[in-house]
């Protein structure tokens, strides 16, 4: 295999617990710490692996998103991304449009491989890996927590509802890590120099010829409605007693 | 008129009833009219249980060998073959449809509302963002196919004494075969209730400190009649299997009452329990964050708490 595209989101780091803006536009961004989405960190992990075991030449990082996500790749270059690519936006795009920028990418790249989170956690949406393989024409083996290729296909297990899902894809195709794929390694401080000196190169969004507009309208956000305040037993006897008053036991 | 479709999830005989709580969700939307589809390789016992659900209008089978296991790839465009004829494509936020869904979306050129948990329009939906701690309203456009996931834990499972009307469609679409099934491992049948649809559920977390450990989880889950689930953390150090996760990026649950042993509480863990009725946390920590979601909270050593709760029970 020639190539392996991952995805990589600068999104609000997973430690933060994120605040509503009182007029309903949106969360509050400023001076919240950013970090690459954790899933996408997995994703890229898995891409060095492969390209470590000899199954792979490059790994190319890709993120969306505005200057500032050029920090994310540069983390994604210290872990050992050969090359990043920031295509330039000025606001965050609806994962449709996030596919369409990285099918066309894909196939620009001629990559043969495209691993990315299972999701962001920042909208949750869970979509932009299936959406890329239905507009590449192209397999998907989602919340994959085992890869193993074989030449020109390969075997992937992944976290089902039901337990663990083993199916047989041919290459290219489209990956998305979940939890357990690995462990992403730290990244250390030479690597840090190292990454300053490889190649990043930002992509306007208007080159490439994407349509940005999906139709989709954020009307209003909001917090969610607060549980309401419950008490402290002092003992097991106390605690049983009350969920048998409520017919819970 | 809203002409609903949605994509029935089952294991071949059983239909599950993430699906009925789609329905629900469809029905919410004025003037619904609601039809299930069931691919499948003998759909005949699936589509039965789908035309008793209550508010179906209609259940059609698209019955082939290649339905056989449930494949996005394969799927995705026998379902935006059916899909025309209808305004909205629904499946419920498992990871099926997780996994089918925005490939359907993609191939027909539409963005999809993840997660819908509230109905506010025909067009306009809630969904959770930031593990559920900023509830987004979206309004999609009129003039397209809506597609949408259905948080299951937001809306209750559509009751029975249904009699929808059963047809097969005749569906034509070009089938890749670049995706092959291997294999399913899945935990082994028990009497234990469904984690996904459970009225309890007892949940175990890092606390536990080994997979033996956990057993008394288990025991206590027994005891009550109750499903078992698990934190992230417990999952990742080997204590309980995968499928068990509940959280952000595993099940998304609304019991009657969760029982949290051990769990610390990270927001990735309690989105995934908000829609409890009643939730009862046990851990040795007075200032973990699970107490602040807790009705009932017990600071207490689990490993003396919880068999002290299970003696009590008997």
């Amino acid at each position: 295999m020639r190539k392996i595209l991952v995805g990589v989101k600068r999104v609000v780091d997973y430690n933060v617990r994120v605040r509503v803006k009182p007029d309903g536009s949106g969360v509050a961004l400023e001076g919240v710490k950013m970090s690459v989405n954790p899933f996408d960190e997995i994703a890229l992990e898995e891409a060095l692996r492969i390209k470590e075991r000899g199954e792979a030449a490059e790994v190319v990082a890709v993120s969306i998103g505005t200057d500032e996500a050029q920090q994310q790749l540069r983390t994604a270059l210290a872990m050992g991304a050969d090359r990043a690519i920031l295509v330039k936006v000025t606001e965050a795009v609806d994962p449709l449009v996030a596919s369409r920028v990285l099918t066309e990418i894909a196939k620009r790249e001629n990559a043969d491989l495209v691993i990315l989170g299972k999701q962001a956690i920042d909208d949750d949406a869970a979509q932009t890996a299936p959406m890329v393989a239905a507009l590449w024409g192209r397999p998907q083996a989602t919340f994959a927590s085992k890869i193993a290729i074989n030449g020109g296909t390969a075997i992937v297990t992944r976290e089902v509802d039901a337990g663990l899902e083993t199916i047989e894809v041919d290459l290219p195709a489209v990956f998305s890590a979940d939890l357990r794929l690995n462990e992403p390694r730290y990244v250390k401080l030479p690597d840090i120099m190292k990454a300053k000196k490889k190649p990043l190169d930002v992509v306007e969004f208007a080159s490439l010829g994407v349509t940005a507009d999906v139709g989709l309208k954020t009307v209003f956000v909001e917090p969610p409605k607060p549980r309401a305040k419950g008490i402290v037993v002092k003992d097991v006897a106390e605690l049983v007693d009350a969920l048998k008053k409520k017919g819970l036991v | 008129m809203s002409k609903i479709l949605i994509i029935a999830e089952h294991d071949g005989s059983a239909l599950n009833q993430a699906t009925a709580r789609a329905v629900t969700c469809a029905r919410q939307i004025p003037g619904a009219h609601v039809t299930i589809a069931v691919f499948a390789a003998e759909p005949a016992a699936v589509a039965s249980a789908a035309a008793v659900l209550a508010g179906v209008d209609a259940v059609v089978t698209v019955a082939s060998a290649a339905n056989g296991h449930a494949l996005a790839a394969t799927l995705a465009p026998q379902v935006v073959a059916l899909a025309a004829g209808y305004t909205h494509v629904f499946a419920a936020s498992t990871s099926f449809g997780k996994d089918l869904l925005p490939r359907v979306a993609a191939l027909l050129g539409v963005p999809q509302i993840s997660d819908a948990m509230a109905v506010e329009g025909a067009y306009k939906f809630k969904r959770p963002t930031y593990a559920g701690n900023a509830i987004v309203t979206l309004e999609a456009p009129a003039d397209r196919i809506l597609v949408a996931t259905v948080r299951s834990a937001s809306f209750e499972p559509a009751a029975g004494g249904g009699s929808a009307s059963i047809s097969a469609a005749d569906v034509s679409a070009e089938l890749p075969t670049h995706t092959r099934f291997v294999s399913l491992s899945a935990a082994p049948k028990s009497d234990r209730p469904d984690l996904a649809s459970a009225a309890k559920v007892v949940s175990g977390g890092r606390a536990l400190a080994s997979k033996e450990n956990f057993d008394i989880v288990y025991s206590l889950a027994s005891k009550m009649g109750a499903a078992v689930g698990a934190s992230r953390a417990a999952v990742d150090a080997g204590y309980a299997s995968n499928e068990l996760q509940v959280g952000q990026t595993g099940k998304i649950i609304a019991p009657e009452l969760y029982v949290a042993v051990g769990i610390s509480g990270a927001i990735q863990h309690l989105t995934g329990i908000k829609d409890a009725k009643t939730i009862v946390a046990i851990n040795k920590d007075p200032e973990a964050p699970i107490f602040e979601v807790a009705d009932f909270g017990l600071v207490a050593d689990l490993f003396v708490a919880v068999p002290e709760i299970e003696k009590a029970l008997s």
